[in-house]
């Protein structure tokens, strides 16, 4: 393991693993962003440049800010804090472990643990926009389509309807 | 570079970070939240095995990785308007008390 790959693996996992385990829930999605941020430098670790800088875009740009708003739209005033986890913390801590050690097991035991990489590839962002405009123009397309289905249903389930009742 | 397998125990524990979330939250939004770290590990994969693969030329993982990312978007969308409209109806994200989907 490179230096570079732990600094990385301990910024993203001390990120997400705040992100799921502050009380605030602001500061959960501020920690997240950290979290996302260690993924896509793992991403450029890895040669993929344009899934790297599409994480910072889509995730720290856009999925953060919508859960920070979602968070505030949503925070009610109560008098008492509410307990942070729910009754059942126990039973899913457990089962969380158990997949991990399961997944963890699997893959020290498969011999791909120990694969090493190829030489590097000669993959460039124009290679990626051919390849998405001829190849895979129609999951592109369908992409597309999806995004603009979902956001139109995101609208409308989340849009107030007092005026059209009063 | 660090063999694959280190790619892989680290996308597996952010996994089981995003279950763990996912299973013992009460924000509805957190929850949400941690249903986003499982993608993300999967994308991890997605991309380890593309780089560690024997043609990683061929820009599968890439693409998987793209096509993932934008259902992980538009499910992030669909799930917090999802989680407004609740919000509106019962004043609450408290998964321990939104225990009902009755109107």
């Amino acid at each position: 393991m490179t230096v570079s790959f732990l600094v990385l693996a301990v910024i993203t996992v001390a990120g997400t693993a705040a992100a799921m385990g502050l009380r605030n829930a602001v500061h959960c999605v501020l920690a997240l962003t950290v979290g996302f941020v260690g993924i896509a430098a793992l991403y450029l670790q890895l040669d993929a440049q344009f899934v790297g800088l599409t994480q910072i875009m889509v995730y720290v740009g856009a999925v953060a800010i919508l859960a920070v708003f979602a968070i505030m739209m949503t925070h009610s005033p109560t008098p008492a804090p509410l307990p942070a986890y729910s009754s059942f913390w126990l039973a899913g801590s457990v089962v969380a472990a158990a997949v991990f050690a399961v997944l963890a097991w699997a893959i020290s035991s498969s011999p791909a643990y120990t694969r090493i990489a190829p030489s590097q590839p000669d993959l460039t962002t124009q290679k990626i926009g051919e390849a998405l405009m001829h190849r895979y123009v129609l999951p592109l397309e369908i992409m597309g389509l999806l995004l603009t289905a979902a956001l139109i249903g995101a609208v409308v389930i989340a849009m107030d309807r007092r005026e059209e009742t009063t | 570079m660090s063999p694959l397998g280190s790619y892989l125990l680290l996308s597996s524990l952010l996994f089981s970070i995003g279950l763990a979330g996912a299973l013992t939250r009460r924000n509805a939004i957190l929850v949400l939240i941690g249903i986003e770290l499982m993608l993300n590990a999967a994308n991890i994969n997605f991309i380890a095995f593309w780089r560690y693969g024997p043609n990683p030329s061929a820009l599968t993982g890439i693409m998987f990785a793209i096509f993932s990312i934008s259902v992980a978007a538009a499910e992030a969308a669909v799930g917090l308007g999802i989680i407004l409209a609740a919000y509106r109806h019962s004043r609450t994200t408290d998964l321990d008390q939104m225990n009902s989907l009755k109107g």
